[in-house]
Parts: structure tokens; C-alpha cells; sequence
């Protein structure tokens, strides 16, 4: 049977959203607060959502501890204490938290060993998250 | 097609152990949670059932008989009660949280199908805040 394994996660980390295709003013009046030059931090909760059969030896889709460490090697390890502007993934596209989660599943995707990735939800606050599945 | 959830919690031991397996292998899969002893949770069970508003009351469902099929068909089951060793599904079955997922699945399906109208859609079960798995159904 299929069933999905959700586990979330959080890193700390700054970005300041700005992109050099627009002028300062255009920067500001799209990104407001969030385009200060020194930029701002967040609390980010990264949600991780594998799918896979439930394996009838061990009942699991995926085991906890195998996922804690890929994401960990994976996103923790890159992003957290993270300035996301200084990120090189992120040298020529605004560190938005779509963006982020665009490339959080990037990372995720090829690496898990078994079992398939089905979602990542990025949490920017508690009132905003994005998700990305593909 | 409107999805609505309605949120229950319930609290269980339980623990992780094939019995196939040596104990070495079974604490090294399931790490403390092969404690023999058992451990527990404060799970939160999350039922979502999807379909359209009824024209005369707005409602998918009407949340209070919801509610009362989650209490009687997984609450009074396995609140308060160690699920290894007291809930039948489990005899055999080791009770992660997908497992868990399945079996409220399981439960909760007849009531719902036999209301008529709307379906079950997802059920999520919360170990921890940070755990959780979800069965939609899918073989």
C-alpha cells in the first residue's frame, strides 16, 4: 500500500529579495520591506513528504533516521545560519521562499534512497508557505 | 468538490519490534523505539472527506456525526491503550505511524462510505509535531 512519511524541519536563515533586471525604485516597489539592502531573517519549517509502499518487514515508507540525514547533508547543513543571497544556487535568481522551495526539492529529489518525493512545503512565517512538486 | 478536516487527539504506547528479527537487528532498524517497555504519544489524527455541499444545509458532512464516527470507530478504540498489545490490528502489525495511518483508514472507511455522499480523502496521523504520515487510500 502507498502511504506518505511527513517530517518537518527548521533552519534560520537570511535573504534579502532584490534583482538586478529591475532599478532600485522598481526593487522597492515590488519587494518593499523585504528588499533592505542588509536584509532580514526568517524561521523557515521545511516540510519534506516521501511516498512510497509501506515496507511489511519494517512498516515504514522511509526510515526516519535515513531522512534525517539527507535532509540534513542536504538542506540543513547548506542553508541553515545561511545568508541564501551567498548561496550559489542563488547567484542569479531572487532568494523568494517559491524559489526556495523550488530548490529544495531539487536537492531532495535525486538524492532520496528510497521511496519517492512527493512535496516539499517551505514555511516562510506562520502565515505564508509555498510548496513545490515538481 | 470541497475537502473538509476534522482534527481528533488521542493518546497511546506502543513500540517497534519484527519479531522475525534478532533483537540486535530490531534495535538497530528501529533504534529506541524497540524498547520493549514501550514509549507513547500524544497523536493527532486528521480525517479529511471530500465531496460537494449538501444544497439545503451547506454542509459536506455535518461535522458533529464526524466527530462521532472518529470517536466511536478509532477513539474508544485506542485512546489510552497500548497499541502492540490491546488494539487487534496491530497484533501482528507493527504500529508506525504509516501503519497507524492505514488502520484509521480501515476504520473510518464503512462509516463514511455508508452515510453516502461524500468520500474519505486522506487521513493524516501526527506522532509529533515534527512526524506525521498520511494514507489516501491508494493499493
Amino acid at each position: 500500500m502507498i502511504a506518505y512519511f511527513g517530517r518537518r524541519y527548521t533552519i534560520s536563515a537570511s535573504h534579502r529579495l532584490h534583482t538586478d533586471a529591475l532599478s532600485a525604485e522598481e526593487n522597492r516597489a515590488t519587494y518593499g520591506k523585504c528588499n533592505n539592502p542588509h536584509g532580514h531573517g526568517h524561521n523557515y519549517v521545511v516540510e519534506v513528504l516521501v511516498a512510497g509502499a509501506v515496507d511489511p518487514e519494517t512498516g515504514m515508507v522511509i526510515n526516519l533516521v535515513l531522512l534525517d540525514e539527507l535532509v540534513h547533508a542536504q538542506v540543513i547543513e547548506r542553508f541553515d545560519h545561511a545568508n541564501l543571497n551567498l548561496d550559489p544556487l542563488f547567484a542569479n535568481r531572487v532568494p523568494t521562499t517559491e524559489n526556495l522551495s523550488r530548490e529544495v526539492f531539487a536537492l531532495l529529489r535525486d538524492a532520496l534512497p528510497n521511496g519517492k518525493l512527493e512535496r516539499v512545503r517551505v514555511e516562510e512565517t506562520e502565515n505564508n508557505f509555498f510548496e513545490c512538486n515538481e | 468538490m470541497i475537502f473538509l478536516t476534522r482534527r481528533a487527539t488521542f493518546s497511546a504506547s506502543h513500540y517497534y519490534w519484527n519479531p522475525a528479527w534478532t533483537e540486535e537487528k530490531n534495535k538497530e532498524v528501529f533504534g529506541p523505539c524497540a524498547n520493549r517497555n514501550g514509549h507513547g504519544h500524544n497523536y493527532t489524527l486528521e480525517v479529511t472527506v471530500a465531496g460537494e455541499p449538501d444544497p439545503v444545509t451547506g454542509f459536506v458532512v455535518d461535522l458533529k456525526w464526524l466527530k462521532s464516527v472518529i470517536e466511536r470507530e478509532v477513539l474508544d478504540a485506542w485512546d489510552h491503550r497500548h497499541l502492540n498489545l490491546e488494539v487487534s490490528e496491530f497484533a501482528a502489525v507493527i504500529p508506525t505511524t504509516e501503519n497507524i495511518a492505514i488502520a484509521a483508514w480501515k476504520r473510518l472507511e464503512p462509516s463514511v462510505i455508508q452515510a453516502g455522499g461524500a468520500r474519505l480523502s486522506r487521513v493524516r496521523i501526527y506522532e509529533t509535531p515534527e512526524i506525521f504520515a498520511e494514507y489516501r487510500g491508494e493499493a
